[in-house]
Order: structure tokens, then C-alpha cells, then sequence
């Protein structure tokens, strides 16, 4: 047996990086030679007498080779890791101290972001103006990364909802035992969700909607509403979400933002560059409204991070929303 | 400004929201918004293209209402008109040869994700050419990471999922220190915008300060984008990812994906750090060595398989090593080299792939050269496809591949005496390799079956596929025709790209 | 002798960055080497959050505010760079999005081969025809 698994691991450590299969041929080694039987006999004196450099070789592979070999990939590995610190250390000590008020990143580029906050976007958080308006056009293309993600979580592990009885493993055998001991109906996170879920959705849309005028934003608050979503349905089973939230309203809800994101991006890109004036009431600085494009960009931002948030918690633990 | 002006930004947009709708509807439906969504940014890069050589010289494109250090921007100019339109162009053909695979390996209500996919692909190679802010393009590249990653994977088998897989974990490399080194730019300059960024580097280089800092940047740069793009020892994830792939996603990946992360570092060194520092740091002349090393060595590994796709695939290895060696002369001509490289085996990889997955439907969809043996005269446009790709890497004249031969000999002739023997040599070598493995390939696909196997198969040819073999029988010939034209375009395109 | 000093001092000085390269070193090395594909994904995020240290502290100036305007003082020696805080942002949303992918990758791995060592699924895939 030992034998055998040494030959697969040595198999697949020579044949790594060729596609070819071919048969190693080992010289087969004393140990799996039925010696009591009396037609053998003979070989194993042979071995013994006329190859002992061979067979010791070949049993000396059998026991230490793979060993080696894994040692020597450890070394190799912490090798490559101190190499690579040290030098991203060096590198280190000749950059602009911490903290400095001279480093080459305070310049006139950060001075504009915060001094030109209120007047040009109408944010009294500048992080929130430069995401989403000076710098509006990543952001589109970060909201568009999570969407390319949560497409490709789905084409992995969706289950048709026919053969969905066990989760997202179809075969029952498959199964592991961490299921049963889910808590079903367990009356303290039952109690504790109810009054934590209705809690992080409103504290969720708070963050979104004061994303212009404190720390927060589309991001941050959408993951909050995503975890309500998924303590609800972690607490009282998916059926209690899918009431309100299932395949439908997932892709209604995540098309429209991610559509209604880009026609506003594009309606601003549009005529900023054209220098056109786009008609944006600006609002009042440190209020709700305020901000002018980007409080509905953080909405939309929103409700599509959490949609994708539970999208993701939903595909691993059943395979489907 | 004029509304062509404007084709840029609406193509990076709207190709995003394309992808979104694909997302929502069934596989037809996806199918048909995705096609004719690429059929219009292909026209809209075409008129962008003729725009810009009318008015013969780039034109910057403000992303919303505050100029370029605030704000992003993308900078349109002809050679990145150029990439976009052929990138487009190759795009839709692919797709459309590749259909019926796309239909048959994907799962039916999955199909739709395959055209989601395609058109962000699309989206960030368009965003990748024209994008002039350095924390675009990371954004960009982790789309088109993944995105292409997802392209490997839709055809569901073991073989696929492992190879996507090792793709993944080596674009992540890749992208962890392509971030590592925006990141570090970014502390000792302060700037992200690649004009900025290039102003702030000389006066670095000319202060001697941050000289450990700037070559260790390079290095992380040219690696991480080296890794993404298959650069030779880095190539290992490549055959597996592009030899298991639909013959659509094949085509994809081995003609456009490597070439976006191609014209990202080219622009770092072109508009970041100019051709001096690169220099003067030798980073180049390793570049060259790698490229030519791939040259060599890519062609070695695929006359050594005996299955058709990733023959193809190491084949890829070996003409991305042209594209390095290209960059590596440290010469305009050189460049000029390279740029032209890309754009040839963008319209040649794509259809070698596409003809394989037509030999692999009249063969039982084995893709093993024994099984293929005579699959050129069981589907002749496939096999007339195949042909004209096999001579057209092998540097025949009249076809794409041979004017890449040409400007790089050019651009070798014009380098110092040992650089310009290796190039050479790599040169005589490559082209002798690649005949060694095209012709026979393209022999045994028209040769005469001895079995009897796959007797009465013949290809049954859907208009999607007929007219997309055509197309790229007619794109790659026309390539040739023209390539003067094509190689002043680029020229001129290269010398209004930098800063 | 002098020049370890410097070195040294220069070193203790950026101590944030200091340890945000050393995590990227174990990161990279994991992701890179590691059989395990759940520990190859943990490096991958080490190598992220790393990196994001990395720019929080280049954001960082000694004794400023975080970036949100109070009292309508907009006089930008108060605060913070808001540059890399934004960056991180989108670092993070970028990280999140391609671990859920690698998982989801691995969880079907695991599905089909019953093992998380990518070694060991590369030659059991080899052995199938596809």
C-alpha cells in the first residue's frame, strides 16, 4: 500500500507539467515480492547479491525521496518569501517617512479633493466625492468587477431548483454532517435576529444615505443591508427571505441599479466633457440631499452590493437564490 | 466636441451595461443583444479610427467635468483606434465562429453568462487601450481577469474547472504585484495619472533619489504583467487554460486577453517611464532574453503535442515571445515591431482556434492529431482557415505574419551587434520551428484516412461559422496586403503615444 | 556600519509599511506555493489587506483629521489624503469579488475530487477524458 501511494506521488511529481502519461518503470523493490513463496526465492537472491547498489537505491526512493522533495519545496519556499520580504524591505527604508506632511502624495491633487469638496461636488465628505465624482469613472468599473464576480459564483454553483432537495450538493451522500447540526429554530439567535435584522437594514440605509456627508456610502451600507439579509435568512431559513427576496427580485433589483449607475455615469461623463452644464442641484452641503448625482449613485451602489452580498452567502450554502 | 469623439467612452459604458442585460435574459436573447452590440462597437471604433487618421493627431477625453489630475480621462490616438477596432472586429468574429460550441459546452440556462461575459471582456480591453490613469487600468485588469477566467470555466468539466484554477491563482499573482507596484508609484510621486506620473519620474531620475524604489517598481510592474500575459518561464497555466476552453473562449483569450496586459505595460513604459529609464535600468534587455527565450522554447513545446489545441496554445507562448522581444530592442523599430505583432496574431490566433473547433465537430470532438487526420477535407473551410493561419504564423509573404518577421528583422538590424545576432538567430530559429509544426499539422488534417473512422461526416456549416472563417481568411489576407499601410498607421500611431 | 543605521532607522520609521511588506512576502509565498487551495485563497487576501496597510499609511499625516469637512473648514492642511482611503475602498470591493470566486472554484473542486490539494486535482483531472 505504502508502495503504491509512493509511486502515485512520484508519478504525479515527474509527470507535472507534461501532459504525457507514461508508466515509470521502478525497479520493482524487495519488500512486495512474496518471499515465503519458493519460485521467488531465487529473484530476491538475485536483488541481494546482484544489485544491491539498485534495489538499496530504489528503496532508499521509496522511503526518503518524496520526503526530500517536500523538504526541499519548503525550503525553497521560506527562501523565496525572505527574499522577496528583504528586498520589499529595502524599498521600504528609502521611501517618504510616515506621516509626513511633505510626502510627495500631499500635492495639489489631494488639496483640490478636499478643499474644493463642497463647491464642486456638494459632498462635505471628500473620500465620497472623490469615488464618485471626481474619480467617478473607476468607481463604475469597481460596482461592475462585483457584478462580473457574483455572474461568475453563479455559472459555478447554481443548482437547478428541481434538484435543489439538498442544498447545493445534488448527491445526498455528499452531504456533511456540519448540516444537521444546523440550528433551525434556535431561540436565542431567533430572538437575537429579530431585533438585529430590522436594525441593520435601517442602519444600512442610513449609512447610504449620509454616504455624502459622513464616513459611509453605497459600499459600506450595502454590505450592512447584505448582512441583515443573511442573519434573516440564517435565523428563519430561506423561506422567510425568499418571501421578500427571491431569483426575480434579485436580478429586477440588481439590473436596475447597476443600469440606472451607468446612465447616470454616462449622462455625467457626457456632458462634463463636452462642458455642457448637466443641470445637477447640488444640494445642501451636510444635509441628506446633497451631493447632487452621488447620493443616488450610493443608492443604486447600495442595493447592488447587498444584493450581491446575499447572492453570494445564498449560491454556497444552497446553490441558488 | 464631436460625437465621434465620444465613441470611446460609450463603447467602455455601454459594453458594461450590455453585459448586464446578457445577464437577465435567456441564451438567444443574450446571444443576439451581445452580437449586434459588438457589431456597433466595432463600427464605432472604425469610425473613430478614420476620425482620428483624418485629423492626424490624439484627442483626450475628459471623464466628467474636472481635467485630468482630478479627474480620469482616456486618450484616443491612432494606434489606439487601431487596437480597438481590430480587438472589436476579432471580438465578434470569434464569437461568431465559435457559436455553436458556445451552445453545445456551455449548460442551457448558463448561455446567457457566456455573452455577460464577452461584453465585459470587451468592455475592459476597450478601457485597457484608451485609459490613461494607472488605478483605471487595475480596475480594468481585474475585470478582464476575471472575466476571462470565467470564459475558461463556462464549458463544466474537471479538466476546465482545474485549469481555470491555475489561471486564477496566477493572474492573482500577477495582479497582486501589478497593485504592489501602482501603490509604491504612487508614495514616492503622489500621482496616478500617467502623464503626472511620467513629469514626477524624471525629475526623480534626475535627482538620483528613490533609485532602489524605481527599479524595483519596473521589475514589479514588468513581472506581474509578464505572469498575466504568458511570458515565457510564466507560461505554464497558458496550455492548459487555452487547450480545455470552447473554441470561442480559446480564440478569446490566446488573440485579445494576453494583448490587453501587453498594451498596459506598454504604456507604462512608453508614457510612465519613457524608453530611457527603461534602459538605463536594463529591464529591457531582460524582457528580450525572456521574449527570446519564449520565441524558442514556445515553439519547442508545441511540436512536442500531438493535440491540436494546445499546439495552438504553445504556439501563443511563442509569439507573445515575439511581442516581449519586439519591446526589448529598445528601439522605435522595435516597438513598431511589436505593436504590429500584436495585431497580426490577433487576427490569426483566433482562427487557427476557431478551424480546430470546426475539425473537432467532424472528428467526434477529439482534438488529438490522430483522430484529427483528414478533418481538413471532412469541413475544406475550416481546412482553407487552418491553412491560411498555418502560413501566415509561419511568415509566408502576402499573409498577417509576415510583416511581424519583417519589422523585427527591421528593428534587429537596427539594434547593437550582439542583441542583433540573438534576434536573429531567434528570429531564423522561430520561423524554422514553426514550419516544423505547421506544416506537418496542416498535412495530416488533409491527408486521406487509412481507418475509415469518420467516414461519412461532413461539416455542416452554419452561416455564423461559414461567414466568421471567411471573414478571417479575407481579414488575415487583407492584413497582408496592406501591411505597409498598417505598419505607417502604427508608426504613426506610436510616435503621438507617448508623452 | 552607518548605512545599517540609516537602514534601520529609516525602517523603524515606516514601521506600517514594514509590516505590510512582511505580510505581503508570507501572502505571496502562500498563494504561490501553498497546496491547499483554502490556504493559497488566505494568502491571496494577506497579500490584499497587505497592500492595503500599505496605502492606508501612505495616506496617513501626523496629527490631521479624517477626511470629512466640520464647520465648513476646508483648508486641506486639516486632513488627511482622501486619495488612498478611496483606493483601498475599491481594493477591498476588488478582493472581495475574486475571493468569492476562488472559493466558489474551490467548493466545485472539492465537489468533484474530494481533495483541496491542487497537485493532487491537477493529476486526477489529467487521468480523465474530457
Amino acid at each position: 500500500m505504502k508502495n503504491n501511494s509512493f509511486r502515485e506521488k512520484l508519478r504525479r511529481f515527474v509527470d507535472y507539467g507534461s501532459f504525457r502519461e507514461e508508466e515509470l518503470k521502478l525497479p520493482r523493490s524487495p519488500e512486495t515480492l512474496d518471499t515465503d513463496n519458493p519460485e521467488n526465492r531465487w529473484l530476491t537472491t538475485v536483488q541481494n547479491s546482484e544489485k544491491p547498489v539498485r534495489a538499496r537505491l530504489a528503496k532508499w526512493f521509496t522511503h526518503r525521496g518524496v520526503q526530500v522533495f517536500d523538504n526541499l519545496y519548503r525550503v525553497a519556499a521560506v527562501f523565496i518569501c525572505l527574499t522577496l520580504i528583504s528586498l520589499l524591505l529595502s524599498v521600504v527604508s528609502f521611501l517618504p517617512r510616515f506621516g509626513g506632511a511633505d510626502n510627495p502624495a500631499v500635492n495639489e491633487v489631494e488639496e483640490r479633493y478636499v478643499s474644493k469638496a463642497i463647491e464642486e461636488t456638494g459632498t462635505t465628505n471628500a473620500v465620497a466625492g472623490m469615488i464618485s465624482a471626481y474619480r467617478g469613472f473607476d468607481t463604475l468599473g469597481e460596482a461592475h468587477v462585483l457584478f462580473v464576480a457574483a455572474c461568475s459564483v453563479i455559472a459555478l454553483l447554481r443548482v437547478d431548483p428541481s434538484e435543489r432537495k439538498h442544498g447545493r450538493l445534488v448527491d445526498p451522500e455528499l452531504l456533511g454532517e456540519d448540516m444537521d447540526y444546523e440550528p433551525n429554530s434556535d431561540l436565542i439567535l431567533r430572538k437575537a435576529a429579530k431585533l438585529l435584522v430590522p436594525l441593520a437594514f435601517i442602519f444600512g440605509l442610513y449609512v447610504i444615505l449620509n454616504g455624502t456627508s459622513s464616513p459611509g456610502g453605497g459600499f459600506s451600507g450595502g454590505a450592512l443591508i447584505g448582512a441583515g439579509l443573511i442573519l434573516n435568512s440564517v435565523a428563519f431559513g430561506f423561506q422567510r427571505t425568499e418571501r421578500f427576496f427571491g431569483d426575480e427580485m434579485y436580478h429586477l433589483v440588481k439590473t436596475a441599479c447597476l443600469t440606472v449607475y451607468a446612465l447616470l455615469m454616462a449622462y455625467f461623463i457626457y456632458m462634463g466633457a463636452n462642458g455642457f452644464d448637466d443641470h445637477v442641484w447640488l444640494g445642501v452641503p451636510g444635509n441628506i440631499i446633497s451631493g447632487g448625482l452621488i447620493l443616488p449613485i450610493n443608492v443604486a451602489v447600495g442595493f447592488e452590493v447587498a444584493c450581491t452580498m446575499y447572492c453570494f452567502y445564498a449560491l454556497f450554502r444552497k446553490g441558488g437564490l | 466636441m464631436e460625437l465621434v469623439q465620444s465613441f470611446p467612452f460609450i463603447t467602455i459604458v455601454f459594453s458594461l451595461t450590455c453585459g448586464v442585460f446578457c445577464a437577465v435574459l435567456r441564451g438567444n436573447r443574450a446571444r443576439t443583444l451581445c452580437l449586434s452590440w459588438l457589431t456597433v462597437t466595432f463600427l464605432m471604433s472604425l469610425s473613430v479610427l478614420l476620425y482620428t487618421l483624418k485629423s492626424d493627431g490624439y484627442y483626450i477625453y475628459r471623464m466628467g467635468k474636472w481635467n485630468a489630475p482630478w479627474g480620469n480621462e482616456i486618450r484616443v490616438g491612432v494606434l489606439e483606434a487601431l487596437m480597438a477596432t481590430a480587438f472589436s472586429g476579432v471580438m465578434l468574429l470569434s464569437v461568431l465562429g465559435g457559436l455553436n460550441h458556445i451552445f453545445e459546452d456551455c449548460e442551457a440556462e448558463k448561455t446567457n453568462l457566456y455573452f455577460t461575459m464577452i461584453s465585459l471582456l470587451m468592455s475592459s480591453l476597450f478601457a485597457l487601450i484608451y485609459t490613461n490613469d494607472l488605478f483605471t487600468a487595475y480596475v480594468f485588469v481585474e475585470i478582464n481577469t476575471i472575466a476571462s477566467c470565467a470564459l475558461v470555466m463556462l464549458k463544466s468539466s474537471g479538466k476546465t474547472l482545474v485549469a481555470t484554477t491555475r489561471y486564477l491563482i496566477m493572474s492573482l499573482l500577477g495582479s497582486g504585484l501589478f497593485l504592489l507596484g501602482i501603490v509604491m508609484l504612487y508614495g514616492i510621486t503622489g500621482e496616478l495619472l500617467m502623464e503626472s506620473i511620467a513629469e514626477k519620474v524624471r525629475e526623480i531620475f534626475a535627482s538620483g533619489e528613490y533609485s532602489l524604489p524605481l527599479t524595483v517598481i519596473i521589475g514589479l510592474f514588468s513581472v506581474g504583467l509578464a505572469v498575466k500575459s504568458a511570458l515565457f518561464p510564466f507560461h505554464s497555466w497558458l496550455p492548459d487554460a487555452h487547450g480545455s476552453a470552447t473554441a470561442a473562449s480559446s480564440a478569446v483569450l490566446s488573440g485579445l486577453v494576453l494583448k490587453g496586459y501587453i498594451i498596459v505595460l506598454i504604456k507604462i513604459f512608453y508614457r510612465i517611464f519613457g524608453l530611457s529609464v527603461i534602459v538605463s535600468e536594463r529591464v529591457s534587455n531582460f524582457l528580450f532574453l525572456f521574449g527570446f527565450l519564449a520565441m524558442i522554447l514556445g515553439s519547442v513545446g508545441a511540436l512536442r503535442e500531438r493535440d491540436l489545441k494546445r499546439m495552438l496554445a504553445y504556439s501563443s507562448v511563442a509569439q507573445v515571445g515575439y511581442i516581449y522581444a519586439g519591446l526589448g530592442m529598445h528601439s522605435q523599430a522595435g516597438m513598431v515591431a511589436a505593436c504590429v505583432q500584436i495585431l497580426a496574431h490577433a487576427v490569426t490566433k483566433p482562427m487557427l482556434f476557431i478551424a480546430a473547433g470546426g475539425f473537432m465537430d467532424v472528428s467526434g470532438g477529439n482534438k488529438d492529431m490522430a483522430s484529427l487526420t483528414g478533418a481538413g477535407r471532412r469541413d475544406p473551410l475550416g481546412g482553407a482557415a487552418f491553412t491560411v493561419g498555418a502560413m501566415s504564423m509561419i511568415g509566408i509573404p502576402s499573409f498577417a505574419g509576415f510583416m511581424t518577421k519583417f519589422t523585427l528583422t527591421q528593428g534587429a538590424l537596427q539594434a547593437h551587434t550582439p542583441l542583433m545576432i540573438m534576434a536573429l538567430a531567434a528570429i531564423a530559429v522561430s520561423t524554422l520551428l514553426n514550419a516544423l509544426y505547421y506544416i506537418p499539422a496542416v498535412f495530416t488534417l488533409f491527408s486521406r484516412r487509412d481507418d475509415g473512422k469518420y467516414a461519412g461526416v461532413r461539416a455542416r456549416y452554419t452561416p455564423s461559422y461559414a461567414g466568421a472563417t471567411v471573414a478571417f481568411i479575407l481579414l488575415n489576407l487583407g492584413f497582408g496586403v496592406f501591411s505597409q499601410a498598417i505598419v505607417d498607421a502604427v508608426s504613426r500611431g506610436l510616435a503621438m503615444f507617448g508623452a | 556600519m552607518v548605512q545599517l543605521r540609516e537602514f534601520l532607522t529609516n525602517l523603524f520609521a515606516n514601521y506600517y509599511e514594514a509590516a505590510a511588506m512582511i505580510l505581503f512576502g508570507i501572502g505571496f509565498t502562500s498563494l504561490l506555493m501553498h497546496r491547499n487551495l483554502v490556504k493559497k485563497i488566505i494568502g491571496f487576501n494577506f497579500m490584499d489587506s497587505a497592500i492595503y496597510l500599505f496605502l492606508a499609511a501612505k495616506g496617513y499625516i501626523t496629527g490631521r483629521l479624517a477626511p470629512i469637512i466640520t464647520d465648513g473648514n476646508t483648508d486641506p492642511r486639516l486632513y488627511v489624503n482622501p486619495i488612498p482611503t478611496g483606493l483601498v475602498l475599491t481594493g477591498i470591493v476588488v478582493s472581495v469579488s475574486v475571493t468569492a470566486f476562488s472559493l466558489a472554484l474551490t467548493c466545485r473542486l472539492y465537489d468533484k475530487y474530494h481533495t483541496l490539494d491542487i497537485d493532487e486535482i491537477t493529476y486526477l483531472a489529467r487521468k480523465e477524458r474530457d
